[in-house]
């Protein structure tokens, strides 16, 4: 179907609009909060944390009996915070490391979740029907009431950060200086995790357990690789976020049996893979074109001294020398060719009729400044 | 005070009493304690016993009075942000909660750069930053708090001659206007050069009070653990105790 | 116990077992996330395979899993390298690309198979028992012990061969590079054990918990002891016992067995962080504790000593005077005099405090040092 087709159908296709919707505030909130996690390298605390949603989900139903969305984000927020504490404590009073203390807190807070879903699967109401999609994230099954929920703790997430940006620039920066001129450190620290997770938490519904972390670290990621300054870093992962979310809620909904949560994914991680190959800077295609030209001047600069090195040895200054000779006598063999012909064009040589290269007066004057200028590095 | 870690004591009875406005280095081994001190000191380490008064009053309390230089190794310079940037963040505190940097916050922070030379590279992305550069940065952060005492942890490290000369400079004038400033230093060399008093650490307090008093053959050689060569004003710095 | 229950019993304890050996070793290369990622990154490598064999009882299954395995960490290693993320961030970035593929691919092209992601996910203990392993027609017993076990012995094996050059590559990399040892070889050795693991226990366990019997029984065992062997013998065991404890549990409240063994290894782990010997909450507490009151002795006694017999003693040597002098807190100055008499350090009376012989020898002993 044609753009404008799309976008009657994105405005007035409730289930469509909605998806949209909802991955959109997805991509832009995780994205925010995305990019204060990835600085501080706390990327996979996402991961545990939307592992750790899920017993929180199901002691909310258990306890409450209501399958209400705030209700069970609730839950999750309660649980995921939990367990980040739980990491923090491993973390600092025992030699296990991040990494470990992540990995444990995930697996067992999930297990422990299914044996609380098990538990409710097999009781005779049989009503937890709506809780497994928060394990894969079944976007097409979100509601208008679900959305609301999304937009306005989102919001209220977005408030916090934006109130104490500074404050959380300076924790993510050098806690240590921060606490000296009296940050509260521990409480900031705290107080910003409690966003993440609810980051995260608000996405469980869109891309499930699994996924979510690629949506706290790919908008981020992909985000730095254009931009030095915090503010804009921030911004763009949240644009990226949300494009992915769209786009992905999009072309899923017009492909046929493609799961809306990994097209968010395979969307947002190709965003990564162009920012990362060609962001201004950053990008590795630019390094490598660099790389290869700055290979390519080198080349050249060893031709022309070798030329000039030959000359030295005959008393004409302008005896030519086959290509063969040149080849043999550079190291890297290969490009000879083309250096002969980047240094005609600059009129620092010429060539003979048989074929033969030889230096021009100006050819000599710059292989003369060369040598001197490498003998004057010192070696 | 007291640091232990697990049943070894990093710091052991260390009691320190420095007088204001003068220049005083910490030097020991490595594994002394040196920048321990400073960090319990300072609240960052929990300390088995001990406590800290600044001009009278406990730390916690004068957080203002003191400014601090940390390592440079101790953050991240891969950060997005600028020089300016990271300079104002010695005004938070001055600042408060939610509001934003303003004006005079900007000017204060490039009037401090401009002290330690750094005020063209305020835009600057700090990763784009040598070694020195980055400890002025850090210097120019403390500064810009105005304090009364200041804590610095080996701002000399890795840092080139023109640097420490510039930086040195900076530390005289701090004294000159009534200051203190309490340094971990790692070169024996320069002590005397450099700094008024001296405090010789290696877990316990070996000694401490004005270096020609204090630095002498014998303390160093009980801080060193006599590793120690002692060759006229050559000093051989002390190899990393057993 | 029926014959199902002990097999099933059977097969999780050769589950946790197979899984606590190469466990051991990504906890202490700080590689545990690696075991997260590549058990998820797993489903994409099943799937391909799959779709070649058409099979989903082949062997091959698991060569491709490794071999997925194996190029999941080799590709957040390239990531790394290119120096514009750092390794965490490059985690979280592979593994959820290659599982949503995994995921997209099943869902449009295998739909109608029995490669639920909700068993590759979470597995299924009970039914394992139910795949026999039939030779010759004779039924020897489930599938799924002669595969794990077979994983188990693979891993066994691995390890007791490259047991010097894994502690020495976990240890110092750079030496055993030095010495000869590929670390690399060692490290991708490691990582396809590690991938092979995953893909077997799946059907047991489902791959989160795979990860949690890679780390917790390992985790816990790091709480325990600081000797290699140790450390690998007690991971077993605890594993073992996660697996056992959690498939009685799951019995007695009817719910899954795979989640519930993990539930138990986050208990067994929770015990130990709270009561392990030297390095539990309990014990780093009491430590902190007993230097407090060690330490607050030696001062006591140091001030007293520097005070005896001196014409200001009478006023120096005060419990009252402790406050101003060394300030202390006059209930805590009770409170170390009080310990202080204990330890038979101190007299006291009327208020005044005198050292004896014993407190005396601390003081010195205190001062000298």
């Amino acid at each position: 179907m044609d753009l404008v087709q799309l976008f009657e159908e994105l405005l007035f296709d409730y289930t469509l609009r909605t998806v949209a919707l909802g991955s959109a505030i997805l991509g832009v909130v995780s994205g925010v909060l995305g990019a204060f996690a990835v600085l501080r390298r706390q990327s996979l605390l996402g991961d545990a944390i939307s592992h750790t949603a899920l017993p929180g989900i199901a002691l909310a139903f258990m306890i409450t009996g209501s399958k209400e969305p705030i209700v069970l984000i609730a839950g999750a927020i309660l649980a995921g915070w939990v367990g980040t504490l739980f990491v923090m404590s491993v973390i600092n009073s025992t030699r296990i490391k991040s990494d470990c203390a992540l990995g444990l807190v995930l697996s067992v807070f999930f297990g422990f979740g299914l044996v609380l879903l098990t538990f409710i699967q097999r009781q005779p109401e049989a009503t937890q029907a709506g809780l497994d999609k928060f394990l894969f994230g079944q976007a097409a099954a979100l509601m208008e009431k679900d959305v609301l929920t999304m937009a306005l703790l989102g919001a209220a997430a977005l408030t916090v950060l934006l109130l104490l940006w500074k404050e959380f620039k300076l924790l993510s920066f050098d806690p240590e200086y921060a606490a000296t001129i009296g940050l509260p450190v521990r409480y900031l620290d705290v107080l910003l995790t409690t966003l993440l997770v609810i980051a995260i938490v608000l996405g469980l519904q869109t891309v499930g357990v699994v996924l979510m972390s690629a949506m706290v670290v790919a908008p981020a990621a992909a985000a730095r690789q254009w931009t030095d300054r915090l503010g804009i870093m921030v911004a763009l992962s949240a644009l990226f976020g949300a494009l992915a979310g769209v786009s992905g809620a999009v072309i899923s909904s017009t492909t046929a049996r493609l799961p809306t949560g990994p097209t968010i994914v395979l969307c947002v991680s190709a965003l990564v893979g162009f920012s990362m190959l060609f962001a201004p800077a950053r990008g590795m295609v630019w390094k490598w074109l660099r790389q290869a030209r700055n290979r390519r001047t080198l080349v050249a600069e060893a031709v022309l001294c070798d030329l000039y090195e030959l000359s030295l040895q005959h008393n004409r200054k302008d005896h030519a020398h086959a290509p063969a000779v040149l080849k043999a006598m550079n190291v890297l063999r290969a490009g000879v060719s083309r250096s002969l012909r980047e240094l005609k064009s600059r009129g620092w040589v010429a060539a003979t009729a048989e074929g033969s290269w030889f230096l021009t007066p100006e050819g000599r004057a710059e292989a003369s400044r060369l040598i001197i200028e490498r003998e004057g590095d010192g070696s | 005070m007291t640091v232990a870690y697990r049943d070894r004591p990093v710091l052991w009875d260390v009691d320190l009493e420095v007088p204001a406005g003068l220049l005083m280095a910490i030097v020991g081994p490595n594994g002394a304690g040196k920048t321990t001190l400073i960090k319990s000191i300072l609240g960052l380490v929990r300390s088995t016993a001990g406590q800290v008064l600044i001009h009278g009053q406990p730390y916690k309390e004068v957080r203002r009075l003191v400014g601090y230089v940390p390592q440079r190794g101790s953050v991240d310079w891969d950060f997005p942000t600028s020089v300016l940037d990271v300079v104002i963040m010695g005004r938070y505190a001055h600042i408060g909660w939610v509001r934003r940097p303003g004006r005079a916050d900007r000017e204060s922070a490039l009037r401090a750069l401009e002290k330690v030379g750094m005020a063209d590279f305020a835009g600057r992305q700090i990763s784009q930053l040598s070694g020195g550069q980055q400890q002025r940065v850090f210097l120019a952060r403390a500064l810009v708090q105005d304090a009364r005492v200041y804590f610095m942890d080996e701002p000399f490290q890795g840092v080139d001659a023109t640097t420490e000369r510039a930086i040195i400079g900076l530390l005289k004038e701090l004294r000159a206007e009534g200051k203190t400033v309490v340094v971990v230093h790692h070169d024996l060399q320069t002590v005397p050069e450099y700094f008024d008093w001296v405090t010789l650490l290696n877990v316990r307090r070996i000694a401490s009070g004005p270096v020609d008093q204090v630095f002498t053959d014998q303390n160093l050689r009980l801080a060193y653990g006599g590793r120690v060569a002692f060759m006229s004003s050559a000093i051989q710095t002390g190899a990393p105790e057993k | 116990m029926s014959v199902p229950q002990i097999e099933i019993q059977l097969i999780a304890a050769i589950v946790a077992a197979a899984c606590a050996l190469p466990g051991v070793f990504l906890v202490l290369r700080r590689m545990a996330l690696m075991s997260d990622a590549i058990s998820h990154a797993i489903l994409l490598g099943i799937v391909l395979a799959f779709f070649v064999i058409q099979d989903l009882a082949s062997p091959f299954l698991v060569l491709a899993a490794a071999a997925t395995g194996v190029l999941t960490v080799a590709l957040v290693e390239a990531l790394t390298r290119t120096g514009l993320v750092k390794e965490d961030a490059a985690i979280g970035l592979v593994f959820p690309v290659l599982f949503s593929v995994g995921v997209i691919l099943i869902s449009r092209y295998a739909g109608n198979v029995h490669l639920d992601t909700d068993a590759v996910l979470l597995g299924e203990l009970a039914f394992a028992p139910f795949d026999r392993f039939e030779i010759f027609g004779a039924d020897i017993g489930p599938l799924s012990v002669y595969v794990m076990g077979g994983i188990l012995l693979a891993n066994l094996l691995f390890i007791v061969l490259f047991y010097k050059e894994l502690k020495l590559a976990t240890f110092d990399a750079g030496l055993a590079a030095a010495l000869g040892f590929s670390p690399v070889l060692i490290h991708y050795g490691l990582m396809t054990l590690v991938s092979i693991t995953a893909v077997g226990a799946f059907n047991a366990v489902g791959s989160i918990l795979v990860v949690a019997l890679m780390v917790a029984p390992p985790a816990a065992a790091y709480l325990l002891t600081n000797n290699l062997g140790r450390m690998i013998i007690f991971s077993v065991l605890i594993g073992v016992a996660s697996a056992i404890g959690g498939y009685w549990a799951a019995h007695a409240l009817d719910t899954s067995i795979a989640g519930s063994m993990a539930t138990t290894a986050g208990l067994l782990f929770v015990l130990t962080f709270l009561l392990a010997p030297e390095r539990g909450i309990a014990a780093i507490a009491r430590r902190r504790n007993r230097q407090r009151w060690h330490f607050a002795l030696r001062m006591l006694t140091v001030h007293l000593f520097n005070h005896e017999g001196m014409p200001e003693a009478a006023e120096e040597c005060r419990v009252d005077h402790l406050h101003d002098h060394i300030s202390w807190a006059p209930d805590f100055a009770q409170r170390v005099v009080r310990y202080a008499e204990r330890r038979n350090a101190v007299v006291e009376e009327d208020g005044l405090l005198t050292l004896t012989d014993e407190g005396r020898s601390i003081a010195r002993e205190a001062i000298v040092e």
